[in-house]
This record gives C-alpha cells, structure tokens and sequence, in this order.
C-alpha cells in the first residue's frame, strides 16, 4: 500500500512573513540531501504517490524534483521510477 | 433572469475518486467505497466507474456487489478526508465566485455571472475549475452551464464523468426537453409515477403541460415542477451559506458487556461525546440538536432528541445534554446494549446566534480551551494520553471503539 509515497523528516524555513520554504530532507537512505532552490509552489495532485498537496519544485545536486506539503502537516516525496 | 451564469459542480463519484487518487496500485481495478469490509458489514457508498459498469450501485449490500463484480476492492469510508477535499474544491471555487452554494459535499451552485468579463463565458470558467479541479486535487468533476440553478444542475448531470455541458436559454429546448422527466430535481419516484398517468414522459412534456393540470395532480409542487420544466427557476445561488455540507455527525457503539445502570451509561455517552464534539471540532462545525438512540438486550430501541439553546462543539454540553435525555427517558426495565449520541443541525463557522443572557459565556469560553488542549495532546500523543476520570471507573467500557457511523445527505433544495 502507498509504496511510491514517502514521507520524509524536512527541516524548513518560516520567513517573517510567513513564507514556508523547505531547507533540506532526509531521504530513506538516512542521507541529508540539501535543496538548492525552490522553483515553484503550487497546490498539485501526485497521481504516483497518491494524494494532494502544496507542491514545491526542489534542485537538489542541480536536479528538480517534487517535494509534497501535505494538510495533515506531513512532507511526502514520489518514489522514482514509479 | 436570462442574463445569470450558473455552474454547477458535481464531484465524480466522490468518494470513490478520493480513495483512487490514495490507492494509486489500485488504478484502473474496481473499487468501492462502504461499509466495513473486514466483517464484511455494510453498503456501498459509491462505486466508482469500472464497478458501475458491471452494475454496482450505491446502496447495494457488499456481497451482493462482490458477486457482480468479483475483483471489486472494498475501502472504508474516511469521511474527515473527503470533507477535507470538499473544502479545497470549495477553496477553488472560491476563485472564481464568493456565490456559492453547497448542495451535499460534492455539489455546489456557483454564480459566476460577475466574473464572465474578467474570466470569460461561463463555459470557459467551467473549462478552467475542471482543469484544476484535475491537476490541483487529482479528481474529475462534471460542470452544468445555464441561466438558472435547475437546469446547472441537469447539466452536470448530462454527461459524467469528467464533462461540460451547457444549457443555455437558446439550448434548453433541445437538450432537457428530451430527458426523461425523472432527471428534474424534485421528481422522485412517487410524483414520476404521477405524471406517467397523466402521459407526461419527458420534461418537455412537462413543460408543455397545462400548469392548471399539474397542480390539480401534484399541488403545490406542480407549479414549481412546470416552472422549473421551462427555465422560470430564478431562485439564488446563497452566499455565505452557514449549513455544514453533511447533516449530522454520530457514534454509536454495542457494548462489551450489557450496560445496567447509570453509571455505565454515562461512561459509554462521554465516550461517544468526545468522539461526536472531537469530529465537529475537526471540521468547522457546530451542533444545535443533540440525540441519543437507545438499544436494549431486547433490541428494542428508540431514539430522542432536542434542540439546544448554543450552536456547540463542547463535549461537555453535548455528553451532558445526551445524559439528560436518556435519565428522561429511560427507565431501566431491561439492560442496556447499545448506544449512540449524535449531533445534528449543523451549522458551520458563518454561523452568529444572540448570546443567552443566562448562559456562562466563561465556563463556555473555559471548556472550549480545554477541548481544544485535549485535542491536541491527542493529535501529537495518541488517543488513550489524556483521559477523564470517569474513564477510570471502568476501563473495559470507556476503551469502547467508538464505531464510526456516519449519515451525510445532501440538505433539501427548499428548506434552506
């Protein structure tokens, strides 16, 4: 069940005006992956991983990839190749 | 009135839906949503569209769906999620509109006439609230476009799932004309059979019909019915509308053991009080009804309720109130099986009520901290971390799991 939805631990940024931006996860790996820069924010559905939230565009190591703000205050990621 | 927009927005198969977009290694296989199918109890809620198509329908008992349809997956309901949704479509809805009016959890009117300048024809607002309904909540939504609220509502009703379809003033004619006259909200089974007598078939028939005739049939309603059949529905799309999108919210439980005096009872309803006003809290929503059903080992039962002064969401109220009536209305001929309490009515945060001068607006504001203290002590610690005392007096009773026991109906199209 839910094998390509992963939650992970996030450390994440409030900025004075509110504006959450998120730092870095740990991936299940155990390894700390930083992210670079945040591209975008939108509300999107992750068809792979099953579920909504707000969506935030990551680079990590130059790459993109979709890090997910659930409303249950829990940060999910798409499982790759799935 | 020919110059409003109206939409309205029907959830496909919503339920069901929700659970495809968590259960994404269940894509493309049938799937139900009722019941509980570890007892393998219960009815289906909604099937979605692979299960409709060997006949499933909602209502039908889960064997009898598992027999149509043998790969059928059957989930639980998770009410709390699918609100959760119904308030994000909400939330998009709210883009383009501050006209909108929930009919159910998955239905709503919106008025949109004032954005067509900004947003364009109401069709393409329609085509824009799909498309983000799809990317933004993973599910698909059938749109009805016209100049009043009924014949939306035909619309959307057209062609599922995932369409737009429009029935404007110059289209009504062609499209709702032709439907059976059933479709018309409001012609249920009883008055469908009604017209049949009379030889009406489809709603062009109706609506080609004598009014005279209709009300000497139907009454009252004939003339609403005949209006509704040529387009004259020029009823609002309500702003700020302080219903909750579900009628009631209830627990209900069957013992481990008979319940034989008072003190048992008023574990069991405390327990179910929390559970009631923890839900209610959850959701944005007070109750002014408070109703307790009643089972004994006989299995005979009943149920009472009254209406009470507040809107609340206060444990204490609701477990005090439902205690009451059952002092009042039970005498203790037999022991007891089964209880449930439940709040009904209910309104949600746009709802302002006159403050009972009498009442203690202090102990209220105290017990509202407390319940929200208690919440979340919950939320991060688990259920069983903070307990009232009168749990203690018997832990077998209050560790009860409070079964869930929803009732949602849409709320009527008049009586709002």
């Amino acid at each position: 069940m839910e094998g390509n939805k992963v939650y992970v631990d996030v450390t994440a940024e409030f900025s004075a005006e509110g504006v959450l931006t998120p730092k870095s996860f740990r991936w299940t790996d155990g390894k700390v992956y930083e992210i670079q820069k945040v591209k975008d924010v939108r509300r999107v559905a992750s068809l792979k991983a099953g579920g909504v939230g707000m969506r935030y565009t990551c680079v990590v190591n130059g790459r993109e990839s979709y890090l997910y703000y659930e409303d249950n205050n829990m940060w999910f990621m798409e499982r790759a190749g799935a | 009135m020919s110059g409003r927009v109206i939409l309205h927005s029907d959830i496909n198969s919503c339920y069901a839906s929700i659970e495809h977009l968590h259960h994404p290694e269940l894509n493309g296989k049938p799937l139900a949503v009722g019941g509980d199918p570890e007892s393998r109890h219960g009815i289906v809620l909604t099937a979605d569209y692979i299960a409709k198509k060997y006949g499933v329908k909602t209502g039908m008992a889960l064997w009898q769906a598992k027999q149509l349809c043998p790969e059928i997956t059957f989930v639980s309901p998770r009410m709390d999620l699918y609100l959760r949704f119904s308030r994000m479509a909400h939330e998009i809805y709210a883009e383009y509109t501050d006209l909108q009016e929930a009919y159910g959890i998955d239905e709503s009117w919106l008025d949109v006439t004032a954005s067509a300048t900004i947003k364009g024809d109401g069709y393409s607002i329609a085509k824009e609230i799909s498309n983000r309904m799809k990317a933004e909540l993973g599910i698909t939504v059938s749109i009805g476009v016209s100049f009043n609220k009924i014949f939306a509502k035909l619309g959307s009703d057209y062609k599922k799932p995932d369409a737009i379809t429009t029935m404007y003033s110059d289209e009504f004619q062609t499209k709702a004309w032709n439907l059976p006259v059933g479709d018309l909200l409001y012609v249920g089974r009883s008055t469908n059979q009604k017209l049949a007598k009379i030889g009406i078939r489809t709603i062009g028939d109706l609506a080609r019909t004598d009014e005279a005739i209709l009300v000497s049939q139907l009454g009252k309603m004939g003339s609403v019915l005949w209006a509704f059949a040529n387009g004259y529905d020029d009823s609002p799309v309500r702003k700020e509308n302080a219903h909750a999108p579900i009628k009631s919210v209830g627990n209900s439980t069957t013992t481990h053991r008979d319940l034989v005096n008072d003190e048992d009872v008023k574990i069991v309803i405390y327990v179910l009080a929390e559970s009631v006003a923890a839900r209610l809290r959850e959701n944005g929503f007070r109750c002014r009804v408070v109703e307790i059903s009643i089972r004994d080992k006989e299995l005979f039962s009943f149920t009472r309720q009254r209406k009470i002064s507040n809107a609340t969401n206060i444990t204490e109220e609701i477990a005090v109130e439902a205690y009451r009536l059952f002092k009042e209305s039970y005498d203790w001929r037999k022991p007891i099986r089964s209880v449930g309490v439940r709040g009904a009515d209910l309104v949600n945060d746009n709802y302002w009520e006159q403050i009972d001068l009498f009442c203690d607006f202090q102990m209220r504001e105290k017990h509202m901290k407390m319940d929200a203290a208690v919440d979340d002590i919950r939320r991060r610690f688990g259920f069983y971390s903070i307990q009232r005392g009168l749990m203690y007096q018997d832990k077998v009773l209050s560790a009860v799991n409070a079964k869930e026991d929803h009732t949602v109906h849409p709320h009527g199209y008049f009586n709002q």
